[in-house]
């Protein structure tokens, strides 16, 4: 039987294993004279542990199964292997195992190797025999964990407390889900780091002015001084995200105050939404419009008037992100505006303060800190775009504060050190990972203090 | 719409009357004389008023709230507006000065003069109105700034200080004058939202003195709080009495009793009775007001 075709009978037997429970629980409740029942929960309950126990084991014995097959199976046929490739050092074995995985997947021309023969035919054996075992001990374990807990329903049962916690397992098992997955991107991009650091000390790195990553290859190579001091790509992600936020603070702060103070409703419904739209439009979009669009013309009209700028500025990268912020500093500036209650207005307009004053001197001051922690999380979001900086920044790692002069991001640099045949233990394949992690490193630190920041505020109204 | 023309009291003849047709039916069990709509039963007019209020209508929308409430507010004196919840109280205390312009759909008919002069001319600007209005509401509301800075707040904004040293002398005066200066001298530097519900009741007060208001508007002043700080704002008001003129609504009778010299009972938009506080509740006039005290309803 193929996997679908057992997962679906696990769900009927599990629908089913619900009636049952459920009709077996109202067939031993007694109803007493004050129509109350005996039952200790509500019959659906005991249905729906009746289900759990028809599910759960079987689910769960599938995937370690599903899990462990190819592995074991694998390690049953490579004994039988011949000698001479039995003998073979462990990273040529694992090809010639590699190539039997090919020849079943149907994924090489030819005849098979006369060596393997025997081998594929031993797979594909075990393979049908594990599958079958396989349909056979899933339903058995189904239907015996539906009977077992149908012969348990009692009026005694304590059904809801059991789905509770089974609930509750549920649950926590999701959020360990998102939490492990964290702990397993930073664990990978720290071991790749630690790596890099073996070659390139940590204060190069930190503290070094000079990025070039080629490596060579020979020692006659030309252009081949490699060089790992990444402050100029700080400087530059620095320089590129201030000019965002210098363009997404004030313009999306003020949107979001007269659309919440000033704008009227019919107004505020039409234009919430259109600048909700801005959020929408992919990065990629917004990376032609800064490399196409805005850079030619900035260079274009500084030209005009004398300055030399380059094509790729740090300028159109900034004000391009910094359109792509507004609508998210507008929209949770917004929330928070709106969080402030009616009263603290009443209590400024009473004591004759002016619409301007109100929000000046009450509204925004009580909005202050949701609106620092909304900004951080922008702040945070511009450190680590990508797309953009990719398509209009420029890769000279220039140390420069100018913003007519094309710098480069981290972002940028670990794109390119990343696109592309590269050998994964060279110095600058590694460097990518480093500069992730101090890019992580900072925007989860950002993060922290952003939603410290907004939790605090929460509990002054709340 | 069903227009009352029999109506025969020198103050609604020359307005036209909208009268909806239901409160005749919803009160006509309770009511005797409800025919003449807008006739209030006493004296609504005092010597030299600081503020009088003509003819005032107030809609929500289509609700017609207020309907003809002619009062005037008389100086150093504590008028109590009571009457069951709905009955436009807040509302009419809203009108005086312009807080109602804040709501979206209220429209104010009639005329309210403060010395005088209708607040609602087209040439009154709100800002110094409101400085010469003050209001206190029902909740406490400091701002989530400094004692200090909730007190200075209104001085600031309308340039009553001249230097740090004048604003200082105003802020201590009116916290002061509020009672509450002994108990925050030394932590005037702390938030206004750490204090107790009554301490920030009385700095709300302070805050609305320190912009020297003729005029203070207490909205249920009293009703988030407990009898030991409700007792301390009623000897505050009776206080404040001396300087201002005072105009506070209240759900209890008790209070109204206590703290006002005058007492306006409202029932659905009508302003029923009006008169002397000892009168009011010793010897009502109408039979509403008569109920109301006796506690038959509301």
């Amino acid at each position: 039987m193929s996997i679908s075709v057992l997962l679906i009978t696990l769900a009927i037997l599990t629908i089913a294993s619900y009636s049952f429970g459920r009709k077996r629980s109202l067939s031993l409740a007694t109803v007493t004279e004050k129509k109350k029942s005996s039952l200790h929960s509500l019959p659906g309950y005991y249905g729906t542990l009746t289900a759990l126990w028809c599910a759960i084991p079987a689910l769960l014995i599938l995937s370690l199964w599903l899990v462990l097959e190819t592995s074991i199976i694998t390690h049953i046929v490579s004994e039988d292997l011949p000698a001479e490739v039995q003998n073979l050092p462990e990273s040529e074995r694992n090809l010639v195992i590699n190539r039997l995985h090919n020849e079943l997947a149907g994924q090489t021309f030819g005849e098979p190797d006369p060596i393997l023969k025997p081998a594929i035919d031993h797979y594909k054996r075990l393979q049908q025999i594990s599958n079958m075992a396989l349909t056979v001990v899933i339903l058995a374990i189904s239907i015996l964990g539906g009977l077992y807990a149908w012969s348990r329903v009692s009026p005694n049962l304590r059904a809801r407390n059991h789905v509770e916690i089974v609930l509750k397992f549920l649950l926590i098992s999701s959020s360990t889900i998102a939490i492990l997955t964290t702990i397993g991107i930073v664990l990978s991009v720290l071991f790749e780091a630690v790596r890099f650091f073996q070659t390139v000390p940590l204060t190069e790195f930190l503290f070094g002015t000079k990025w070039s990553p080629q490596t060579a290859i020979r020692a006659d190579q030309v252009g081949s001084s490699s060089a790992f001091g990444a402050v100029p790509l700080f400087t530059g992600t620095l320089l590129i995200s201030f000019i965002a936020m210098l363009i997404a603070v004030p313009i999306g702060l003020m949107s979001a105050i007269y659309l919440s103070e000033y704008a009227s409703r019919k107004f505020r419904s039409v234009v919430k939404p259109m600048l909700e739209v801005l959020a929408g439009v992919p990065t990629v979009v917004y990376g032609f419009f800064a490399a196409l669009t805005v850079a030619p013309f900035i260079r274009d009209s500084g030209g005009l008037i004398g300055l030399s700028v380059s094509s790729e500025s740090a300028l159109a990268a900034g004000l391009v992100m910094g359109i792509m912020i507004i609508p998210f500093i507008s929209s949770l500036s917004d929330d928070v505006i709106n969080a402030v209650p009616q009263s603290m207005r009443d209590g400024s307009y009473g004591l004759g303060a002016t619409h301007s004053e109100t929000v000046k001197r009450v509204i925004l001051r009580a909005a202050l800190p949701g609106i620092v922690g909304g900004i951080l999380l922008a702040v945070s979001r511009a450190i680590g775009e990508t797309m953009i900086v990719v398509m209009a920044a420029g890769l000279a790692a220039n140390l420069t504060a100018n913003p007519l002069d094309s710098v480069t991001t981290v972002t940028v640099q670990i794109v390119t050190l990343l696109v592309g045949d590269q050998e994964f233990d060279s110095a600058k394949t590694l460097a990518a990972f480093a500069l992730g992690l101090m890019l992580f490193v900072v925007t989860l630190s950002l993060n922290v203090i952003a939603l410290h920041i907004v939790r605090k505020y929460r509990e002054q109204y709340e | 719409m069903e227009t009352i023309t029999t109506s025969s009291t020198s103050v609604t003849k020359d307005t036209p009357l909208m009268t909806p047709e239901k409160p005749n039916e919803v009160v006509e069990n309770k009511v005797i004389d409800r025919d003449h709509r807008g006739q209030t039963v006493g004296d609504v007019t005092v010597e030299n008023p600081r503020m009088t209020a003509r003819n005032v209508n107030v809609w929500y929308g289509d609700k017609h709230a207020i309907q003809n409430v002619n009062l005037d507010i008389a100086n150093n004196e504590v008028a109590a507006l009571i009457g069951p919840s709905g009955c436009g109280k807040t509302t009419f205390l809203r009108c005086l000065n312009r807080m109602n312009d804040t709501i979206d759909g209220c429209l104010v008919e009639g005329e309210i003069a403060l010395d005088g002069k209708n607040i609602y001319d087209k040439d009154v600007d709100v800002v110094p109105l409101r400085a010469r209005v003050g209001i206190v509401f029902q909740k406490p509301n400091p701002f989530p700034k400094s004692i200090y800075e909730n007190v200075a707040y209104g001085p600031r904004i309308h340039g009553l200080a001249r230097n740090k040293t004048d604003l200082d002398e105003i802020v201590h005066s009116s916290l002061k004058r509020s009672g509450l200066f002994d108990e925050v001298k030394d932590r005037l530097d702390q938030p206004g939202t750490g204090l107790s519900g009554g301490q920030q009741q009385r700095l709300c007060i302070a805050r609305a003195i320190a912009v020297s208001p003729e005029v203070i508007l207490m909205d249920e002043p009293c009703s988030a709080l407990d009898p030991i700080a409700t007792a301390t704002i009623e000897e505050l008001i009776d206080e404040l009495r001396k300087k201002y003129s005072i105009v506070i609504v209240t759900h209890s009778m008790q209070q109204a009793a206590r703290v006002s010299q005058r007492t306006a009972y409202f029932h659905l938009g009508d302003l029923i009775e009006v008169g002397p506080t000892s009168e009011i509740f010793t010897n009502p006039k109408h039979k509403l007001t008569e109920e109301y005290i006796t506690g038959r309803f509301g």
